[in-house]
């Protein structure tokens, strides 16, 4: 069966999400890679929100484990070279998006799939956003070429998390680790990093992404990627069912607000930006892993964006969205309007 | 008639858009030959032209890899 191996992975990331939950992590975030970039970002010390800092081990095992997988199967290969700092800007934005909303595209289905109907909301303003963005791809919009590099500046980003690793086995005293709060939810280790580890080798084989599942149906009514993404879905309601987590509404759901505008716009942010970059978070952390130093510059965007929402205020909270995180989507709303606009080739 | 698309470098899904336009305007018996950089691209770009019912043809060509699509 062609669809096998995404359903696979994205049924594999479904069914883990519940069960890293289980063993520890906050609820209905068993996987998110926007809340766990920040989550390290704050580890770092690069913003200082107490309650959301830790070095997530899945992120560092989905990088990992796309590496090895990509290096295994002689698809491990340095490219670069194709309008970074406009990756990193958008990828910038989007993070914004992502922590208005509060969730990746993965984490909104995870919050669908815990009952989370503001992640319905979430889930129209992706598919919106995605909408908009593939339109401006369809018309010609492209950030240009990659070219091969040398190997090196590949092995990088796989380098520097190792580096991460070390730091979080060792826990020096400056990284920082949440006392309280979701930064301080956390499964044990060794399964955290075994199941980052065991999601990169299935996403890099089978190239799973959401934002791609959507994208590739509307221009091509292709079905393979968004096979993965219903996949993750389903397995993630069975397994929230069957663990007793599946609570449906609007109000009181965890880590989430019930501010359905800045819900829908902060996805759309998301959607729309993450498909001029080519993907989804997730894919980006497995494409940097595979060697590509433009996705690797995609997640810096990522971390300086988790680092100024959350130094200026701009992330929502349980309570809602600040007026300044507002202000900053609907500004990031234009700027992506223009960039698109910008890069169309004819 | 044969065409040939160099998609090298371009991220998903720039290779099968291009790819796709071509193969839309290409008439029967006519050769599209696509330079990839990446096999998720091959991959796209095999599963479009074999749901069309198009032959494909795969090989390597250093780094790179040549998909040579027949209608």
């Amino acid at each position: 069966m062609k669809k096998g191996k995404v359903i696979l992975a994205g049924g594999v990331l479904g069914l883990l999400a519940p069960l890293l939950v289980k063993l520890g992590n906050p609820p209905n975030m068993g996987v998110c890679i926007a809340c766990f970039l920040r989550d390290i970002t704050g580890a770092l010390g690069l913003h200082r929100t107490s309650t959301v800092q830790y070095l997530r081990p899945e992120i560092l095992g989905l990088v990992l484990g796309a590496f090895l997988s990509a290096a295994a199967t002689r698809e491990f290969r340095a490219m670069g070279g194709s309008s970074a700092f406009t990756r990193f800007t958008l990828a910038f934005l989007a993070m914004l998006g992502m922590l208005v909303f509060l969730g990746c595209p993965v984490r909104t289905v995870l919050r669908l799939a815990g009952g989370d109907l503001n992640a319905l909301v979430g889930l129209v303003g992706l598919v919106c956003g995605v909408a908009v963005g593939t339109w401006f791809l369809s018309r010609g919009f492209s950030l240009g070429r990659a070219v091969p590099q040398n190997s090196v500046s590949g092995y990088i980003f796989p380098a520097a998390v190792i580096g991460l690793l070390l730091l979080l086995i060792f826990s020096p005293p400056f990284i920082f680790f949440s006392q309280q709060g979701p930064g301080s939810m956390h499964a044990p280790t060794a399964i955290s990093l075994g199941a980052g580890l065991l999601v990169g080798i299935l996403a890099q084989r089978s190239r799973l992404c959401m934002v791609g599942g959507i994208r590739d149906f509307i221009l091509f009514r292709d079905t393979y990627l968004l096979s993965g993404f219903l996949a993750v879905l389903v397995a993630a309601l069975a397994g929230n069912l069957a663990l007793g987590y599946f609570k449906p509404g609007f109000a009181g759901q965890p880590i989430a607000h019930t501010d359905g505008l800045w819900n829908f716009l902060g996805m759309a942010l998301a959607g729309w930006a993450a498909v001029l970059l080519g993907g989804c978070p997730l894919r980006q952390l497995v494409a940097a892993g595979e060697g590509n130093t433009d996705c690797a510059v995609t997640v810096l965007g990522f971390i300086a964006g988790a680092a100024v929402a959350h130094n200026f205020g701009l992330a929502a909270g349980p309570k809602g969205v600040p007026v300044a995180g507002q202000v900053a989507v609907l500004l990031g709303l234009l700027f992506v309007l223009f960039l698109s606009v910008s890069h169309l080739r004819r | 008639m044969e065409k040939e698309i160099d998609a090298r470098g371009l991220l998903c899904p720039e290779p099968l858009l291009l790819a796709k336009n071509e193969m839309d305007q290409m008439p029967q018996g006519g050769t599209i030959k696509v330079l990839v950089s990446t096999q998720a691209a091959r991959e796209n770009i095999t599963r479009l032209a074999e749901s069309r019912g198009w032959a494909v043809e795969v090989c390597s060509e250093g780094e790179d890899i040549v998909i040579v699509l027949k209608k």
